[in-house]
């Protein structure tokens, strides 16, 4: 009963975190070394600038 | 078992639909509507949507999406269906649902949510789901580009320039509502204007000092602004501060404008993107907290079902229930401005094809739901009361005297001793003519939580609800500016390149300004308006939401006509299409010829150009009069050529499908060719939730 729990409340805390952005980076760099390994990939600051360029760049919030 | 709940849903569904049909002038309960709602949106969802996606649309699991076959990390991420969904109805439920409503229960509370629950299952939430699907099959093409590779150049123009008028009129309208909401309340000023230096502060902790910790930054954020509601009270409770924050329409008019050019011209993270998170956050906290509290304390409503106001002498607006309560509704039922999201961003998330009917219908069925939570919000409210707060001092008077007794000749009895005592309760000065929906959603909002979490806090509640409004709308009209400004500059670099540049300063700022200043007109003559501005703003964006939705679904039948099996198929979105140009081009005639002043644009020019040269007019009205008059002459052939416009498209659209009738040669489109999915069915997001529905099951 208790590891179902417990593994209920990580995927949730997990799906918090996806939907909001807060792991963005962390899956950005797992991306990163999957696709692209041996370039530097982007710092913590200048993803979290890029991503918010991208994000607002089109319509995005609505009526 | 799918076929058994399916046939419960319908059954309670029915008995739902049939309770409200049968309680006739006498109050109902909140209940029956919120059963029926949740019914008929389930239905729609499990048979109508399954059906189009399956028969209409084809969809493919087995199909390598954009999000798959383009993935960088950054925008093309294949994502969880669930949490695609939430980025989804974040994206496109604005203030929009919980206006319009507030504003139609004028009609009664059967029109609206007759319109909500019909307009949506059939409309809208086909429109945003098959414009998702048409988008996802084409790389997250825009609409734009879509309506230019399938009806033409005429489509795609159309389409661009509708984006564009269409943006400037909902940030003048967004505008005027949280204006009169904060108009001579220190308490409310406060509240709002605290969110800025919060926005401000939580924008610098997520890039400076703990760079892309949203979670971290928002928490703090909604903490401060929870703490700024209260921190309202204590400045209005004290004589000095509170004249600090005590401002009439007008300069309060221009701290928006000031804020939205401001915030279009600032780099995102500082003001743009964290108060997005703080809105988002509070957004989807609030909407779950009121569906809660509704079911909770279940309240009788006591607007009658359809009042006399339906042929058309409603003081909130003006205009017949046919077409004006499908205009003032166009968010939660209909709305155009969806298939700007629903094209372009969310399509680079999806991670498989069997989930567009989720993220597509299902956001824009829980958009329209929070939708009918206005409707209840609003009509629970005593009628009078809702009558007293959204009616004018340009209709009912100034004075609070002459205001019940004119509401109450109405039929609607409402007394100065009732509005004066909810005011006190509500922590304001007085409630009357607040104008724009927004307190009288705040007043229903702070009954309903105040029912259910504590009556001590009413005014706390009251404020809450008016924060939490205005942050959303703020949010809206920053976002709104800078997609403006990209727009703006996206036409000037046409004329001369370095004006598109948006890294350029001087072309930022001239962009800003111009977008800004299209705006800030519409909302400084609807501040001016002694009738209140919403009277002729919000109809006019109801018309041009719904007619950006006609220009999407005629995108949407070209396509289902070049490609379906059935050509009868496209009736799924030629039918709302048609409804659609029904009440938009009539609501558009009115508003242009009708002879009566407070319908048509023309008749009130010239009434009020009459009244001015025979000097009938208070000096104060005749000062302000020659603006008002050219505003009305503009707003007529704004309509026109919005009219025009989408005349246009239809015209292109039925060009093509007579063309492909015929066996003639039509656009290809630009669908990306197939490829399979490598993609395990079980999603990117790490929750262990199925994700391919069983659309071929129905």
């Amino acid at each position: 009963m208790y590891p179902k729990v417990s593994k209920f409340l990580g995927d949730c805390w997990r799906g918090i975190r996806t939907a909001s952005g807060d792991d963005a980076y962390e899956r950005y760099l797992r991306h990163h070394a999957l696709e692209h390994a041996g370039t530097p990939p982007l710092s913590r600051r200048a993803y979290y600038d890029h991503y918010q360029q991208q994000k607002w760049s089109g319509v995005n919030r609505c009526c | 078992m799918k076929k058994l709940v399916g046939v419960a849903l319908a059954v309670i569904g029915a008995f739902a639909v049939g309770g409200i049909a049968l309680h006739r002038n006498e109050p109902i309960n909140s209940l029956w509507i919120i059963t029926a709602a949740v019914c008929i949106y389930l239905l729609g969802y499990r048979f109508y949507a399954a059906w189009i996606t399956a028969r209409v649309l084809v969809v493919d699991p087995t199909r390598a999406t954009p999000a798959e076959r383009r993935e960088n990390g950054r925008d093309f991420v294949p994502t969880h269906r669930w949490i695609a969904f939430g980025h989804h109805f974040a994206a496109i439920a604005g203030p929009g649902p919980l206006v319009g409503p507030t504003l139609a229960a004028q009609f009664g509370y059967l029109p609206g949510t007759l319109w909500l629950l019909v307009g949506s299952v059939l409309g809208g939430c086909v429109q945003d789901m098959v414009i998702l699907f048409l988008s996802t099959r084409r790389d997250g093409r825009t609409l734009g580009q879509m309506a230019r590779d399938e009806l033409g150049p005429i489509g795609g123009a159309a389409a661009l320039i509708g984006t564009l008028l269409i943006m400037v009129i909902l940030i003048a309208v967004l505008g005027l509502v949280v204006v009169n909401a904060m108009k001579h309340s220190p308490w409310a000023t406060s509240t709002v204007f605290a969110t800025i230096p919060v926005a401000l502060l939580v924008g610098f902790y997520l890039r400076r000092w703990r760079p892309g910790r949203i979670l971290e930054g928002s928490i703090i954020g909604v903490a401060l602004v929870l703490l700024g509601v209260f921190a309202g009270g204590w400045v209005d409770h004290n004589a000095t501060l509170r004249t600090w924050f005590d401002y009439p329409a007008v300069p309060l008019a221009e701290f928006v404008i000031a804020y939205g050019w401001l915030a279009a011209i600032l780099p995102v993270w500082m003001l743009l993107a964290p108060r997005d998170y703080l809105s988002t956050f509070l957004k989807l906290g609030v909407i779950g907290l009121l569906a809660i509290a509704i079911i909770i304390i279940h309240p009788d409503l006591k607007m009658p079902a359809l009042t006399r106001f339906a042929d058309g002498t409603g003081p909130v607006f003006s205009g017949k229930i046919f077409p004006f309560v499908f205009i003032t509704i166009a968010c939660g039922a209909v709305s155009g401005f969806h298939a700007l999201v629903s094209s372009g961003t969310t399509p680079k998330l999806i991670s498989n094809e069997a989930d567009i009917r989720l993220i597509g219908y299902g956001s824009m069925a829980l958009e329209s739901f929070v939708g009918i939570m206005a409707v209840i919000a609003a009509a629970l409210l005593d009628p009078g009361v809702y009558f007293a707060i959204n009616t004018g001092a340009g209709v009912v008077g100034s004075a609070a005297d002459a205001a019940v007794t004119t509401i109450s000749g109405w039929g609607f009895p409402v007394t100065v001793d009732q509005m004066h005592n909810l005011a006190l309760e509500m922590g304001e000065s007085t409630l009357f003519a607040r104008t724009g929906g927004a307190p009288s959603l705040a007043v229903g909002m702070a009954s309903i939580f105040g029912s259910s979490f504590g009556r001590s806090l009413t005014a706390v509640w009251y404020h809450f609800a008016i924060m939490f409004e205005a942050v959303f709308i703020l949010t809206t009209i920053d976002a709104g500016t800078r997609v403006g400004r990209f727009m703006v500059q996206d036409f000037l670099g046409n004329l001369w390149a370095p004006l598109g540049r948006t890294s350029s300063w001087p072309a930022n700022l001239l962009g800003s300004t111009l977008i800004v200043a299209a705006w800030g007109y519409f909302l400084y003559v609807g501040i001016i308006d002694p009738n209140g501005g919403i009277n002729i703003l919000w109809p006019l964006f109801g018309i041009s939401n719904q007619m950006l939705a006609v220009i999407a679904l005629a995108v949407a039948s070209a396509v289902i006509v070049k490609t379906a099996s059935k050509k009868l198929y496209a009736l799924v979105t030629l039918a709302p299409l048609a409804w659609l140009t029904l009440i938009t081009t009539a609501a558009a005639w009115q508003k242009v010829v009708s002879p009566d002043p407070q319908l048509g644009f023309f008749a009130a020019a010239n009434a009020l150009a009459s009244q001015l040269a025979a000097g009938a007019l208070t000096a104060d009205r005749a000062a302000v009069a020659p603006e008002l008059i050219f505003n009305q002459r503009l707003n007529a052939w704004l309509t026109i050529f919005f009219t025009v416009v989408v005349w246009l498209v239809i015209a292109d659209m039925a060009r093509v499908c007579v063309r492909r009738a015929r066996g003639l040669p039509v656009s290809q489109g630009s669908e990306a060719p197939y490829q399979p999915t490598r993609l395990a069915p079980a999603g990117a997001g790490g929750l262990n939730l199925q994700t391919v529905p069983s659309d071929g099951a129905m």
